[in-house]
């Protein structure tokens, strides 16, 4: 486990770049390298910035350098039985926290713990004019100044460089338990619905066609009872399922040309765009595998209450995240310059001008 | 009345009726303060629009003469986030009091910011929903001015923040135009404008309507009370609990002082001579209920707990809570004045802030009660003094400043849920160094170039923290001294 300090040598990489105007394009492990669009910029590696800083079981909370593999984190957690309650993909071995942030990625538990982003208390970030800045902290309530640490996930790099991240953490549930129903898509939304509204300790939801499969945590009896009310019958708790949905190692997700992630209220009934469809977070994150134009994707989507990501394609000029109205684009652009006045950091990652 | 003014509210006359606006000395009275009654000013003009159309009319209007806005809820907050600007429009939200869509199959609620926090809960009550967040004043506070402070409560340890239980957010910006951030799905495209909305205390934009997830009601709440004669022992326990992989619903401590002005006010069982107790609630299933009872039962005797009791049925549970949902109240009646803190620190310093608060109540001659959101690290140290006696005030808030600098010197922040507001603006130059605060001016600026929302709020100007660093030398070092001195 590499435990290394390298926050001044990317300093003065940010603070030269923005001096001579030259872009560059932040990475870590390049696991997530297919998320957005391809940054044209001198590459800035951020993955010698590596160790974890902190870790107090008691206090719930990890600080780690943005360079550390997630690997190592969920190593150090499943140690001590805690673990990242929103269950990020990897996307690949060399992940490291700082791209899981940034690209603010969560697995299976997402409707039922939150996401990435609901977990982060604090971070140390390099702006676009290369000053290092710490928002937040290591505790759980704090609401002194903007919320900027929170901002950072799901920013792609865009706005600063992450340098640490201090996570909360939660104890690894006791017990996972399955329940399979045989239904079709509008019969599985109802039963997600009566389930939605059900004091269970759910903890993921899928739909792969032909399967509504549930995850619980809680004891047999428990399981057991949830069978008799909504039907379907307990299963050997299966981990490779959920990592394989959580990875895109999941058959569904082989030979597509265009795969969507499709975010929409969990209960809306199923859209009529052509393709193959992957129902994960109860309904509230769709895959869709399709042919159809982006322009239909994304507009069907948006009727709906939600919004459409190109998230796999090999398309280079296609639009990957859905285009945002012209007063959320003018705020956006905004920020933009509030950190990164140059537009050096990963310029046009999300949109265009960003 | 100067012409400018007339003008100004003849220009509004145009927006709203007149019964919507208020600019008579003894109308603007009720307006001067927040729940922090020790900073008072009167607005120049107090408006109660009721569409988001007039909301939007009067941010022109005040845009265009770069006059200041302050929005307010309900007034409940507690570091004076919606104290009047003299020369500014006090926007008040309070006719924004509707529910406007309960999605029972969603789980969802649109709301108008006005509508109190406690309304929410009861409105869905007979669906088997709740709104998680459940601060103190819930019964008064409002869930505009709960998502502009990020409130939490004594629930959120398992249940989250503000910022975790909402989902889309109606904004209108300084210039009058109308913003959906968030949405009605899990996420949104961009940025997470909707973390960065949430507790930016009406420095951003005035908050319109707010979409709120609501939770099913748990299964069976059960709540274990525990009398220790010694508060680090009752701060050992919660950390015991937590390694044991439990995440109680709440978890609250409470010291002497507190315990016995709660229990002389809303006699709630709680044993008065105990050091401190420790109230710890459970919800889930009750299965998970049953198993975890036992479980904690032991854990808090293991640890030196002198008593230990089950709550025995639902009124003896909503007894045991009254008690620390009433703990400011009863302050209130055993002292002329308090002045209540919300640090927040790491929970293992929790001996040490204690030991160095107690000291600190000495030097200052200032009793201090507290109560401790104990599971997540939030400080409420209540200081008790009174106003009426010379110079107790300043001494208060001298003694109070020194506690979040306390705070922050452990490793945590001058607040938890209460906001920075007026009254933690100086904190705010300790906890922060000056290129932060600047990133902080600058994210202001993305929303509101000439700073005409909630001006003086929340983030200081360097000059401020410039001058506080001069009053204030800490271990014989100048705050901030690459700063030029005014």
């Amino acid at each position: 486990m590499i435990d290394h300090d390298d926050s001044r040598a990317l300093q003065e990489r940010v603070r030269a770049a923005c001096a001579s105007g030259t872009p560059l394009a932040i990475h870590g492990g390049n696991s997530k390298r297919f998320l957005g669009h391809a940054v044209d910029g001198e590459p800035l590696d951020i993955s010698r910035h590596s160790g974890i800083i902190s870790y107090e079981p008691t206090e719930l909370v990890i600080t780690a350098r943005a360079g550390t593999p997630l690997s190592d984190i969920e190593a150090k957690l499943a140690k001590h039985n805690q673990l990242l309650p929103f269950e990020p993909p990897a996307f690949g071995e060399n992940a490291t926290l700082g791209g899981t942030i940034a690209c603010n990625l969560s697995g299976p538990r997402r409707p039922y713990a939150g996401a990435a982003r609901d977990y982060v208390l604090g971070c140390t970030l390099l702006n676009g004019k290369g000053e290092i800045l710490r928002f937040g902290g290591e505790v759980m309530k704090n609401v002194a100044g903007y919320d900027v640490s929170r901002l950072m996930a799901g920013a792609f790099g865009t706005l600063g460089v992450l340098l640490d991240v201090s996570l909360k953490v939660l104890p690894r549930p006791a017990y996972k338990v399955m329940v399979m129903l045989q239904d079709d898509v509008p019969q599985s939304i109802q039963v997600l619905e009566s389930i939605a509204r059900k004091p269970l300790p759910m903890t993921a939801a899928c739909f792969d066609g032909e399967r509504l499969y549930l995850r619980l945590c809680g004891s047999d009896r428990l399981a057991e009872q949830v069978s008799r009310d909504i039907g379907g019958e307990v299963l050997a708790q299966d981990a490779t399922l959920w990592a394989d949905i959580k990875e895109q190692r999941h058959p569904f997700f082989d030979g597509a040309d265009n795969l969507w992630r499709v975010s929409v209220p969990f209960n809306v009934p199923p859209l009529a765009i052509n393709g193959d469809w992957f129902y994960d977070w109860g309904g509230a994150q769709r895959w869709l595998k399709t042919t159809a134009s982006a322009e239909e994707v994304r507009t069907q989507v948006a009727a709906s209450g939600g919004h459409a990501t190109l998230f796999r394609s090999n398309e280079t000029q296609a639009l990957r995240f859905q285009p945002l109205s012209s007063g959320l684009l003018r705020i956006h652009r905004n920020l933009k310059q509030a950190f990164d006045p140059g537009g050096i950091l990963n310029p046009g990652r999300m949109y265009p001008g960003l | 009345m100067t012409v400018a003014k007339a003008e100004f509210i003849s220009q509004l006359q145009q927006i709203v009726p007149p019964e919507a606006l208020l600019h008579e000395t003894e109308d603007l009275r009720p307006y001067e303060c927040d729940g922090l009654s020790a900073y008072r000013k009167l607005p120049m003009v107090v408006a109660l629009p009721d569409t988001v159309t007039q909301v939007q009319a009067i941010m022109r209007l005040c845009h265009e003469r770069k006059i200041p806005v302050v929005a307010r809820g309900a007034g409940t907050g507690l570091s004076g986030g919606a104290l009047p600007h003299d020369e500014g429009l006090l926007l008040s939200l309070a006719k924004f009091n509707q529910i406007l869509q309960v999605d029972a199959a969603r789980c969802v609620a649109r709301v108008q910011p006005g509508v109190r926090n406690l309304a929410i809960s009861q409105a869905v009550d007979h669906l088997g929903l709740y709104y998680a967040p459940d601060p103190s004043s819930q019964i008064a506070c409002t869930i505009g001015g709960n998502v502009a402070e990020n409130s939490g409560g004594v629930h959120c340890l398992k249940y989250g923040l503000t910022v975790h239980n909402i989902l889309e957010l109606k904004v209108v910006t300084i210039d009058g135009e109308l913003l959906t951030i968030g949405a009605q799905s899990l996420d949104a495209p961009g940025y997470d404008l909707l973390a960065l909305m949430t507790g930016s205390e009406g420095m951003l934009g005035v908050i319109v309507e707010v979409t709120v997830k609501l939770l099913p009601k748990p299964e069976r709440a059960q709540v274990i009370l525990a009398a220790f004669a010694d508060v680090v022992k009752a701060g050992k326990a919660v950390g015991n609990i937590i390694s044991a992989g439990i995440i109680p619903a709440g978890l609250e401590m409470m010291d002497k002082l507190a315990i016995q002005a709660a229990e002389d006010f809303v006699h709630a069982g709680y044993p008065r001579d105990a050091e401190a107790i420790l109230l710890c609630e459970i919800d889930g299933t009750n299965e998970e209920v049953s198993e975890q009872i036992p479980t904690i039962r032991r854990i808090l005797l293991d640890t030196g707990a002198t008593e230990v009791r089950t709550a025995k049925d639902e009124r003896e549970r909503m007894l045991m809570w009254k008690g620390r949902k009433s703990a400011f109240p009863a302050v209130g009646r055993i002292s002329p004045d308090y002045y209540c803190m919300d640090g927040t620190i790491p929970r293992k310093k929790l001996p040490e802030v204690l030991q160095r608060m107690a000291a600190l109540s000495e030097e200052y001659q200032l009793p201090v009660a507290n109560v401790f959101h104990a599971g997540d690290g939030n400080l409420h140290p209540l200081i008790l003094y009174d106003a009426n006696r010379e110079g107790e005030l300043e001494r208060t808030e001298e003694f109070g400043g020194r506690i979040l600098e306390l705070c922050v010197e452990v490793g945590g922040t001058i607040t938890g849920e209460h906001g920075v507001g007026m009254e933690k603006i100086n904190q705010m130059c300790v906890q922060f160094q000056p290129l932060e605060l600047s990133q902080f001016h600058a994210v202001k600026a993305a929303f509101d170039p000439e700073g005409l929302l909630n001006p003086g709020k929340a983030v200081p100007e360097l000059h401020r923290c410039a001058e506080f660093g001069a009053m204030h030398v800490h271990k014989g070092q100048l705050a901030h001294p690459e700063l030029e001195r005014f």
